[in-house]
């Protein structure tokens, strides 16, 4: 395969993957805003998306519509849902003998949908149906992904970048929320409010899966061993983690030859493998985060170079 | 269809009942509810939008993507009428390949006088470098599209040869896939020859002309300008049905004397480069210095017989309109036969009297740049304004070598479904034909081009015309 192709596809599934995680943002922001009026939300949103200066360059202050409409559709931001959107269908074209036709069709058609829909400013009332034609025309692309394409290293470069995406992403929403989850030592194990772990596990659609695993009882340790630890959460950096992996094996496998981003994935897997929840606590959750964060970024640089992405 | 008065119209003729070849489709047509065929028609746009299946369109602020717009009434020619085509069009493929060959070597047909010698000396597309070069194989035109359109029952004319980088093989392909899907039932009635080989036929042909020293795995790769160029659906088709790579520029460089493309596994080397590049972009070391689009160096490998490209550098000179007009004494000079196909009246405005000629009856003839093409640049005398026809004049009086003219053709028509029915509007054809040392190999089928405004002659997609499924009926 030609290098370029494969950093084609890896991007085209990290754009894919950002902006359903934009379009989840917005979801989460909208959803609290009505619900909790007067909340800082979406300053903390904007944060996530790694918006709040583009943002506040062009329009000031921070208002629902703007802020909306600015994630959902500008093209000035590169990372809204629209420009991920376009980016990877720009991907999709560029790695069209790689990809299956079920895929691009999928990739092509929900382009055609979206760049429709995104036209005009969404109003407040269109924003849940637009939001749910975004979610379902991810499933779509990932339905197509799964069943029409070979498992070989086409599919690996695409799978990668999904969850190098995914890892940033539940990352950066930690992050942001971190100082909510910050106990003092006299409150580790005591209940949060509401909104404060709603929002968090809103941002990465975890509800009711928390809910259901831990019978409703919100812990910072909790909801923090979720996201960073658990493996049966698909957005977990654990679980992200652990899927680079396994598509870095297949790699080595199918090429049989091993380079530099074999051994970081494997040192990021074993420490957090060998990492505890309460460890991160006493060390401190936002150095924990800024270290993956360095280190997962480091690990697609490696990828990037070590399959020859670029010349 | 008193509109059509004086056209030959491949369904009906001159007159009202269906031509032969076109029978079977007529009844079949008889019996369909227009309106419902309407709909079916709209959702074949949907289905290419779908898929992808447009082009950009050069000037367009956004370069936004547009569609070719399909017609799903078929132009039908019969396996006789084809057989006849076959046969001129082989033999046009070999005088052309041999005259390219004869150019870049002994120039025996400018010694001969048969072509003068400034046509070619001072020719933008005749390429100096490549004389002496050997081809692999002695294949200059790997892929060559022959531009033809009829006037009557037997009167078929070449309207211009493509032997640089013909296009729209995939409009072929994906038309048919298109009428298969929506009218299956047809297929079962009427015995239509396939077209889906040409991928495979077409890998099959350029390995055929591989180097000497090509690697075990004789690799073959797609060259394009890019993501941005307006056939670069056609150009990942192609690769993608080939089951070969598509590279741009950036993927290659020269390694120990070959092109290399670079893999996920380090550069590997390729034997064949099938690029869709203009000359002057091919190699920014050897043509244009500006290039960014192709590989510097790839030039010098050509000449030390490392790498077939296909088609050969300087090979555009064929398609040159001037060259055009002596087609028939090429063919006659390097077969030893009369040209199979003919050409259409050329007046070379290099020439005073001809030239003389052309400015007395602008209005009723259509005059092109030498070294034009898809339709820009050129005037049709009968459709065009006063002004316009001014406006050419002057162009003509300033630099009459840059121009050739014909007479305004009596194109054929095919009829289209619009809205009030069947509607006869014009056509041309452009079958493909694939030259290796095995031979020539001619799809049966081609890009039918239509002319989708009432009246109008120009069949160009990028002047508003549309395409058509092209059927060769099996009847031989």
């Amino acid at each position: 395969m030609l290098g370029k192709t494969a950093g084609g596809l890896f991007w085209m599934f990290r754009n894919l993957e950002r902006s359903e995680n934009t379009a989840r943002l917005i979801e989460a922001g909208f959803r609290i805003a009505l619900t909790r009026p007067g909340s800082e939300e979406w300053t903390s949103v904007l944060k996530t998306a790694a918006a709040e200066q583009a943002y506040t360059a062009i329009h000031g202050d921070v208002e629902q519509a703007k802020v909306i409409d600015f994630l959902l559709r500008d093209p000035s931001n590169p990372s809204s849902v629209m420009s991920s959107y376009a980016q990877a269908r720009q991907n999709a074209r560029l790695v069209r003998t790689a990809i299956t036709r079920e895929v691009w069709e999928a990739v092509n058609e929900s382009f055609m949908e979206l760049k429709k829909c995104l036209a005009r400013p969404v109003s407040e009332r269109d924003l849940p149906d637009i939001l749910g034609q975004i979610r379902r025309d991810s499933a779509l692309v990932r339905g197509a992904l799964h069943g029409s394409m070979l498992r070989n290293d086409v599919f690996d470069f695409c799978r990668m970048g999904t969850f190098l995406e995914r890892a940033d992403n539940t990352a950066r929403i930690l992050d942001v929320k971190y100082y909510v989850l910050l106990p003092s030592v006299t409150q580790v194990g005591s209940s949060l409010d509401n909104v404060q772990w709603e929002t968090i596990l809103r941002s990465v659609s975890g509800v009711r899966a928390y809910s259901w695993l831990n019978q409703g009882k919100a812990t910072p340790m909790g909801i923090a061993d979720f996201l960073i630890f658990d493996p049966r959460m698909p957005r977990s950096l654990r679980y992200s983690l652990t899927k680079i992996r396994s598509n870095l094996a297949m790699l080595e496998a199918q090429y049989n030859d091993r380079h530099p981003c074999h051994d970081t994935v494997e040192r990021l897997d074993a420490s957090l493998t060998a990492n505890t929840v309460e460890h991160v606590f006493e060390d401190g959750l936002h150095e924990f985060l800024t270290q993956f964060l360095g280190d997962i970024g480091q690990l697609g640089t490696d990828i990037q170079s070590d399959y020859k992405f670029m010349e | 269809m008193s509109d059509s008065a004086g056209y030959f119209d491949e369904m009906r003729g001159f007159g009202d009942g269906a031509r032969a070849p076109y029978g079977q489709y007529a009844a079949w047509f008889g019996q369909e509810d227009p309106k419902g065929l309407m709909k079916e028609a709209k959702e074949a746009e949907d289905f290419f939008r779908r898929t992808g299946i447009t082009f950009n369109v050069y000037g367009q602020a956004e370069a936004e993507e547009r569609l070719i717009p399909f017609d799903i009434v078929p132009r039908i020619i019969s396996g006789k009428e084809w057989a006849r085509l076959t046969k001129g069009i082989e033999q046009r493929v070999r005088a052309i390949n041999a005259f390219l060959y004869d150019i870049y070597h002994r120039q025996e047909i400018l010694r001969a006088g048969r072509v003068p010698v400034d046509l070619i000396a001072r020719n933008e597309a005749f390429l100096p470098m490549m004389i002496g070069v050997e081809p692999p194989g002695g294949i200059y035109t790997h892929i060559v599209g022959i531009d033809l359109v009829r006037t009557g029952e037997d009167e078929f004319f070449v309207l211009e040869d493509n032997a640089r980088t013909p296009s729209g093989v995939s409009y072929m392909l994906e038309n048919r896939e298109t009428m298969l899907q929506m009218f299956p039932e047809l297929f079962s009635q009427i015995k239509v020859r396939p077209v889906s080989q040409y991928p495979i036929s077409l890998r099959n042909s350029l390995a055929a002309a591989m180097p000497p020293d090509a690697s075990p795995d004789q690799t073959v790769a797609v060259l394009t300008p890019g993501i941005h160029n307006s056939a670069y659906f056609e150009h990942a088709f192609l690769a993608d049905q080939m089951g070969v790579e598509l590279v741009d520029g950036t993927d290659l460089k020269v390694i120990d004397g070959r092109i290399a493309m670079r893999t996920t596994r380090g550069y590997k080397p390729i034997d064949v480069v099938y690029r869709r590049i203009d000359d002057d972009f091919l190699d920014p070391m050897n043509f244009n210095p500006d290039s960014l689009l192709g590989v510097p160096g790839i030039f010098d490998v050509y000449r030390a017989g490392r790498i077939t490209i296909a088609n050969a550098p300087g090979t555009g000179i064929s398609d040159d309109k001037a060259i055009y007009s002596y087609m028939p004494d090429i063919v006659e000079f390097y077969t030893g036969e009369k040209a199979i196909l003919q050409n259409v009246p050329t007046w070379r405005c290099s020439e005073p009297e001809a030239l003389a000629y052309v400015l007395d009856n602008l209005a009723d003839l259509v005059v092109k740049e030498v070294h034009g093409s898809g339709g820009y640049g050129m005037l049709v005398g009968p459709a065009a304004s006063k002004k316009e026809l001014a406006a050419f004049r002057a162009k003509l009086e300033a630099k009459p070598g840059g121009y050739i003219a014909q007479p305004t053709l009596a194109l054929s028509t095919v009829p289209i479904l619009t809205k009030a029915g069947l509607a006869p509007r014009h056509v041309d054809l452009r079958p493909f034909a694939l030259f290796s040392p095995n031979g020539v190999d001619i799809t049966p089928g081609g890009l039918t081009r239509v002319a989708l405004k009432k009246g109008s002659l120009v069949v160009n997609s990028s002047q508003g015309g549309g395409t058509k499924d092209t059927w060769v009926l099996e009847d031989d």
